[in-house]
């Protein structure tokens, strides 16, 4: 296929191409499902399916290098095709496989027979990669009601414990609110330009000065709100604790890395291209969004002591951390962005699994004190989780690339024109706060005598400790080669030709402007 | 501000009244079977006020889908659940949360309000009369059924992922509980 012309998306087949990834695994998905539910129930069954899906992942991230080694570029149509979607959609290929893999092992444990909960996880998955790809709003939403619709199930997938199904049914209730202040802020949207292309939206708000436009603002404003929600960013936050903690706890670590990453990838595609016209508008909301969940996230997650709270807390303020990115609307911000969601995602896909290691059958195990002096019995497990804890805390040389993640996004933060100086003094003091409780987990590892009476943890299953030690061992190696990543994420920016304030990063504008529709 | 006809002025207060009357008894029923009903009665003349702005196709699915399909479903969750005496259901919404509802609501009234008065650009309105020749050249069917197969026949595909989506979700949650109820 020759790519040197971009693809044209008004082409019904060229169309197909650029989404050849996207309905390869909508596709394979159909087909395990048919095959999960043909034979009869079993262990070895659910093993196989699971086995089946993450090699149908891993056939599909082979399709997405493919187009980034081609250079696919398309006209501007519904979906985009650009290095923005393929690294994102990496990026949640790799936390869906993680997640299946994790799922393998403990829905063996926990005694849960489902071969089609692993295929759920693939549709959710369909849903993330075409929010990571979505240029119309109506695909946004529809990407968005995929994965979230999935996720509501997957969190009540077990059907013996109360705290699930509490965690199902707030996650539900709070996701379906949130989806209609999304909606109804996209309808103003849609009110105000006429258009559901989010290039042909910011096009149209300067052709016809609509950048004080109420109706276009308030929009806006309630699309925030309705983002905030999806990516539990504070003060719309309140949901995420309770609903990780009683979700089984892979499912956890899919909300948590690829649920967020994908949420964001919308929320950071829309507002770049579709809203750089009206940046003056919702920069100070959007820095105060960051700022606060910065705040909340890092000083809330000290007093916890269950750790899939903490670390809900914790993802809270790495949704913080992410919106900085989001502030900055500059192609660095959003190089920043995919490098920061790259690293947090293996972090806190490594950080469940080590809590999947150790939390017994029916989930025990959980608090912080149950973590004293594994160091003396499961020593290796102990240094893995440090590496996910100080990548998380974002330390230099132990933590890997994490260090890296948060030095690009305040160097992306101070390069703009107008540099974020209180912003970043935010997200350095907030860090500095949240090693009060990362490292209290190093500590309490390595420093605290084993509690009496607590049993040795079971040696961690295969696919259990497979997850661990490579998300370990990711992390400390792009901490050594961090050049690696960036070049993969450079000219990644989905920024609009419009935009303002650009730093010095040379960007391929896009060089065509779409027809009106 | 153009000049509507008395027959049509007179309707679309008619059915309006009809819709906000029946809306406010609604949410104000203890039983749920009349509060269903009166839900029936808002769809309906919704669906009236669809016609009357030139989409008798929306209005037509609007009585088949939500006054029809959805609210047969809603009262067969009501009997099944048996909670058809009023009685039987505590009323979990407390005074501040009602208060708290009232006030959401005056905030989207006030925000109507306000963008009605917000005057639309010249150049992204449409002439008076558009979708009443739209209907009279393409169908009202045809009107709905082109741009949805054509211009976004990509949304429309992916609504069927996620209703596959939501069917499995439901056969799994239905069906793992008799797996472990078995056990």
């Amino acid at each position: 296929m020759n790519f040197m012309t971009p693809l044209d998306l008004s082409i019904p087949s060229q169309l197909t191409i650029a989404l050849a990834p996207d309905l390869l695994l909508m596709g394979g998905a159909m087909i395990l499902l048919l095959w999960a539910a043909w034979r009869p129930e079993g262990v070895r069954h659910q093993r196989t399916i699971g086995t089946a899906c993450i090699a149908l992942i891993a056939l599909t991230a082979v399709v997405i290098g493919w187009f980034i080694y081609r250079n696919a570029t398309a006209t501007q149509g519904p979906i985009a095709v650009d290095r923005f979607r393929w690294i994102a959609d990496l990026v949640l290929l790799l936390a869906t496989a993680g997640t299946i893999a994790l799922s393998m092992d403990y829905n063996e444990r926990e005694g849960m027979m489902a071969p089609e909960a692993h295929v759920l996880i693939l549709l959710a998955s369909s849903g993330m990669m075409l929010l990571a790809a979505a240029r119309d709003l109506m695909v946004v939403f529809l990407g968005i009601e995929t994965m979230s619709v999935a996720t509501y199930v997957l969190a009540g997938m077990n059907r013996r414990s109360p705290r699930a199904a509490e965690s199902a049914m707030k996650y539900f209730l709070l996701g379906a609110f949130s989806t209609a202040f999304l909606l109804y802020g996209m309808a103003l949207v849609y009110g105000a330009t006429g258009a559901t292309n989010i290039s042909v939206i910011g096009d149209r708000a300067v052709q016809y000065g609509l950048t004080g436009s109420p109706l276009l603002l308030t929009g806006v404003a309630l699309m925030i709100v309705g983002f905030g929600f999806k990516v539990a960013a504070a003060p719309f936050h309140m949901w995420a604790p309770d609903v990780y903690e009683g979700a089984p706890t892979p499912i956890t670590a899919y909300m948590a890395a690829a649920v967020k990453a994908a949420a964001f990838a919308a929320f950071l595609r829309i507002w770049y291209e579709a809203f750089t016209p009206v940046y003056p508008s919702w920069h100070n909301a959007i820095w105060w969004l960051a700022a606060v969940t910065m705040a909340v996230g890092n000083i809330v997650a000290l007093r916890q002591r269950d750790l899939k709270r903490l670390l809900a807390y914790s993802s809270i303020a790495h949704a913080g951390y992410l919106l900085v990115a989001l502030t900055v609307n500059s192609a660095a911000g959003s190089e920043a962005f995919l490098f920061y969601a790259f690293v947090y995602t293996i972090a806190t896909l490594g950080s469940f699994a080590v809590v999947v290691a150790l939390g017994e059958a029916g989930e025990r195990s959980l608090n912080v004190d149950d973590y004293a002096g594994l160091w003396t019995v499961r020593p290796w497990l102990a240094i893995a989780m440090a590496v996910f804890m100080l990548a998380l805390l974002g330390f230099p040389v132990f933590g890997g690339a994490g260090f890296f993640a948060k030095w690009y996004v305040l160097k992306a933060a101070l390069q703009v024109p107008s540099p974020h100086w209180k912003l970043a003094v935010v997200l350095v003091l907030t860090s500095v706060v949240s090693a009060g409780y990362y490292l209290y987990v190093v500590m309490v590892m390595f420093m605290r005598p084993r509690l009496a009476g607590a049993v040795v943890p079971a040696r961690s299953r295969g696919l259990t400790g497979f997850v661990i030690a490579a998300s370990a061992v990711l992390l400390i190696a792009l901490g050594f080669f961090p050049e690696r990543l960036v070049r993969l994420t450079r000219g990644s920016a989905p920024l609009s030709a419009l935009s303002v304030p650009a730093a010095s990063s040379s960007v391929p504008l896009p060089l065509t402007r779409p027809a009106d529709r | 501000m153009e000049h509507y006809p008395l027959f049509y002025t007179f309707h679309f207060y008619l059915f309006g009244l009809v819709a906000v009357a029946s809306a406010i008894l609604f949410v104000t029923r203890r039983s749920p079977v009349s509060a269903a009903m009166w839900l029936v009665s808002t769809m309906f003349s919704l669906a009236a006020l669809y016609v009357m702005l030139d989409a008798p196709f929306i209005g037509v699915i609007q009585v088949l889908v939500y006054a029809g399909a959805i609210m047969v479903v809603f009262l067969f969750v009501i009997m099944l659940l048996n909670l058809g005496q009023a009685s039987e259901i505590a009323d979990v919404r407390s005074q501040g949360w009602r208060l708290a509802a009232g006030l959401v609501g005056l905030a989207l009234l006030a925000e109507i309000f306000a963008l009605t008065r917000s005057s639309s650009v010249s150049g992204l309105t449409l002439a008076p009369g558009t979708a009443a020749r739209a209907v009279n050249d393409a169908g009202a069917v045809g009107m709905v059924a082109g741009p949805l197969f054509t211009t976004y026949l990509l949304p429309f595909e992916i609504t069927s992922v996620l209703l596959l989506a939501a069917i499995v979700g439901s056969v799994m949650i239905g069906k793992q509980r008799r797996a472990a109820d078995a056990r």
